[in-house]
C-alpha cells in the first residue's frame, strides 16, 4: 500500500512539474509572439510584390508570388532613406560628445567632491529626466525659431543633450561610486593632482561605464521623435524616425512595402544596441530604490 | 639631493612619479581643492540642463499665459485666458480623458504583463536569451518606427490583426473591424500599442527587483513549505513593493507624455476622438501656431509629473534611511 501512495504522490509530482513547464513554454511563446510579431510582420511585408500584397484572397503569410527586393530598392534610390540615416548618425554621434564632455566629469564631482550634496544634486539631476520632450517642445520651438536653426540639425544636436545629461550623470555618478576612492587617494597622497589621478585611475577603471553612457546617449538620439518633428521640416534635414513615417507617404497613399523595409532597417541597429546594455539603463532607473 | 630609486611600472607608481608641474603654478594648486574642482566640473552639465530642461519649463509657464504665436514678435501677458480657452473646447477635455484612460488601462494590464513575464524569465528554459532579446525589442525600437508598423497591422482592408482574428474565428467571416476607423476601436488600438511597447521594459525592471531577493529568503519560505503561489503573494511581491513602484512610475510617465503612437496611428482621428494632451497641444501650437495655446494645453502634463517626482523622492529617501 504504502509503495503505491508513494508511487502515485510521486506520479502527481512529476504530472505537476511536467503541466508547469507546459505552462512556462505556452507563456514564453505567448510574450515572445506579442513582442516580435510586428517584426515578422515588416519583414514578410517588405518582400512581398503588391499584386501578392494587396490581394484580400491571399494567406498573408505565405509569399504567394516571388518574394522581391523591389521595395528596398525604392527605399534606397528613390527616397531620401540613406540621407535620413546619415543624418541620425551625425546628430546621435554630436550628441554622445556634447554628452560625455558634460557627464562625465558631472558624474566625477557628484561621487567625489561634492560631499553629502552630491546625492541630492544628483537626484535633483535625475528628476529632470522626467520632463518630457511633449511639455518643452513648444517653449523650445521658439528658442530655435529665435536662434534661427529651424530646419537644420543643429537644432537636434543642442536640445537632445537635455534628455541624455541627466540620465548620462546619474549613470556616471552611480559609476564611480562603486570605483573604491582609495585609489585615487593613494595616487594624490604620492603626488598626484585630482585631475591627474582621474586622468591615470578613475577613466581607465571607467570604460564600461563611458560605453554605455555613449550607447544610451546614441540610443536616446536616434528614439527621439517629437523634437525631431517639431523643428524639422524639409524632407533631406529629417532623421529616419520622422523621415519613413512622413515621407513615405504620397497624399493617401501609403507605399507599405517600403515603409516596412526602412522601419524594419532602422529599428533593428538601435534595439540590439540597446539590449546589450539593458541591464545597466534598468539598474541606472532603479538605483533611487536601493541603496 | 639623491634622486629616488627608478621604481617598477604599474600605474601607480606611473603617477607618483608626476609631480605638480610649476607651469600650473598655483592655477593647478586651487584646481586641487574639492570645493573649486568639484562646482567648476559640474557646470557644464548643470548649465545645459537649466537652460534647456529648466528655462523652456518656466518659458512655457509664461508662453501660456500669453498671446503668442509662431509669427508674432512681440507678447503681451493676457493672464489665464488661454487655459479657460483649452478648457472650453470638447477636443480638449477628450484629450485629457484619453490621456488618463489610455495610461490608466495601458499600466494596468503593462504591471500584469510585466510581472508574469519577470516570473517567466526567471525560470531557466531553452533559448531564454534569445526570447530576452525578442521580447525586448518592442521597447528599443524608435517609437514612430514601430507605430508606423502597427498602422500597417491595424489597416483598413489589409488588416493581419483581422486576419488572424478570423482564422481563430473570433471574429465572423465576414467581419471586418475597422481598427482605426471607429473611435472605440481606434482607442483600443492606441492602448495596445502602449501596451506592446512598455511590457517589456516593466518585466526587465521587476526581473531586476526579483534577482535582487536574497536566496535565504526563499529557502527559508521553503523550509517552511511555503507553495510557488504562496511564495510570489507573501514573499516576492511584498518585498518587490519598491521596485514596483518604480516600474509603474516611469510606465505611466513615458504613456502619460507619449505623443509619438497617437501621431502616426491615429493623428488624433477618428473625428478627433483618440487625441492626447501631448498630440492636441502640437495640433494647436505647432500646426495651427498658436503657441500660447498649444503651451496652455501641454501644461496639463504638469501635475502628474510633479506627483511622479515626489513619489520617486519619497522611495528613494525611504531607501536612504532603511525604513
Amino acid at each position: 500500500m504504502a509503495v503505491v501512495e508513494r508511487a502515485l504522490s510521486l506520479g502527481s509530482l512529476s504530472v505537476q512539474r511536467v503541466l508547469g513547464r507546459i505552462g512556462l513554454y505556452l507563456l514564453v511563446a505567448w510574450f515572445t509572439f506579442l513582442a516580435s510579431f510586428p517584426f515578422i510582420w515588416m519583414a514578410i511585408t517588405a518582400f512581398k510584390q503588391n499584386s501578392d500584397l494587396y490581394n484580400i484572397k491571399n494567406n498573408p503569410f505565405l509569399f504567394n508570388a516571388l518574394p522581391t527586393l523591389d521595395h528596398v530598392k525604392l527605399l534606397f534610390s528613390e527616397t531620401l532613406f540613406t540621407r535620413w540615416l546619415v543624418n541620425t548618425a551625425l546628430v546621435a554621434t554630436a550628441v554622445v560628445i556634447i554628452t560625455l564632455v558634460t557627464a562625465v566629469p558631472a558624474g566625477y564631482s557628484l561621487a567625489r567632491l561634492t560631499g553629502r550634496w552630491g546625492r541630492r544634486l544628483g537626484f535633483g539631476i535625475f528628476l529632470t529626466y522626467l520632463v518630457p520632450p511633449s511639455l518643452l517642445f513648444i517653449p523650445l520651438a521658439r528658442v530655435v525659431a529665435e536662434l534661427k536653426l529651424q530646419d537644420n540639425l543643429w537644432a537636434l544636436v543642442v536640445v537632445y543633450p537635455s534628455f541624455t545629461i541627466p540620465f548620462c550623470t546619474w549613470l556616471m555618478m552611480g559609476f564611480f561610486k562603486s570605483i573604491p576612492g582609495e585609489l585615487e587617494e593613494a595616487a594624490i597622497v604620492d603626488g598626484c593632482t585630482r585631475l591627474g589621478a582621474l586622468r591615470r585611475i578613475v577613466l581607465p577603471l571607467s570604460v564600461a561605464g563611458i560605453l554605455t553612457v555613449i550607447i544610451f546617449a546614441f540610443a536616446l538620439s536616434m528614439q527621439e521623435f517629437v523634437y525631431a518633428l517639431t523643428f524639422i521640416s524639409p524632407s533631406a534635414a529629417k532623421t529616419v524616425g520622422i523621415g519613413v513615417p512622413t515621407d513615405l507617404v504620397r497624399g493617401d497613399v501609403f507605399y507599405w512595402g517600403s515603409l516596412m523595409a526602412g522601419a524594419l532597417f532602422a529599428s533593428v541597429p538601435p534595439a540590439i544596441m540597446y539590449s546589450l546594455f539593458l541591464d545597466r539603463f534598468i539598474a541606472g532607473l532603479t538605483a533611487g530604490a536601493f541603496k | 639631493m639623491r634622486t629616488p630609486p627608478p621604481v617598477s611600472g604599474g600605474a601607480i607608481e606611473d603617477v607618483a612619479r608626476e609631480l605638480p608641474r610649476p607651469v600650473l603654478g598655483r592655477l593647478a594648486l586651487l584646481l586641487d581643492r574639492p570645493r573649486v574642482l568639484g562646482p567648476l566640473m559640474l557646470a557644464p552639465a548643470g548649465l545645459y540642463i537649466i537652460l534647456l530642461v529648466g528655462v523652456p519649463l518656466f518659458f512655457a509657464i509664461y508662453l501660456s499665459m500669453s498671446n503668442a504665436t509662431t509669427g508674432s514678435q512681440t507678447l503681451q501677458f493676457v493672464g489665464p485666458a488661454n487655459f479657460v480657452r483649452a478648457m472650453q473646447n470638447s477636443i480638449f477635455r477628450s484629450a485629457l480623458a484619453n490621456t488618463f484612460i489610455f495610461t490608466i488601462i495601458a499600466q494596468t494590464v503593462v504591471i500584469l504583463f510585466g510581472n508574469i513575464l519577470a516570473l517567466v524569465l526567471q525560470q531557466k528554459f531553452w533559448g531564454r536569451s534569445v526570447v530576452r532579446f525578442l521580447i525586448l525589442l518592442p521597447w528599443a525600437t524608435p517609437i514612430s518606427l514601430a507605430a508606423i508598423g502597427w498602422k500597417w497591422m491595424f489597416d483598413s482592408l489589409y488588416s493581419v490583426v483581422n486576419w488572424m482574428l478570423k482564422a481563430v474565428n473570433i471574429i465572423g467571416p465576414t467581419e471586418f473591424p475597422q481598427w482605426l476607423g471607429v473611435p472605440s476601436l481606434a482607442m483600443a488600438s492606441v492602448i495596445i500599442v502602449h501596451v506592446w511597447r512598455t511590457f517589456p521594459f516593466s518585466a526587465v525592471v521587476i526581473l531586476a527587483g526579483l534577482t535582487s531577493i536574497p536566496q535565504e529568503v526563499i529557502d527559508a519560505s521553503a523550509v517552511d513549505g511555503a507553495t510557488y503561489v504562496q511564495r510570489i503573494f507573501y514573499i516576492l511581491l511584498p518585498m518587490l513593493t519598491p521596485i514596483l513602484a518604480i516600474a509603474l512610475l516611469f510606465g505611466t510617465v513615458f504613456t502619460f507624455t507619449d505623443m509619438g503612437v497617437v501621431y502616426i496611428l491615429t493623428n488624433g482621428n477618428p473625428f478627433n476622438s483618440t487625441h492626447v494632451l501631448s498630440s492636441w497641444a502640437f495640433q494647436v501650437g505647432i500646426i495651427a501656431g498658436d503657441l500660447a495655446q498649444g503651451a496652455a494645453v501641454a501644461l496639463f502634463l504638469l501635475p502628474v509629473l510633479l506627483v511622479g517626482a515626489i513619489t520617486l523622492l519619497r522611495i528613494a529617501s525611504r531607501a536612504e534611511t532603511g525604513v
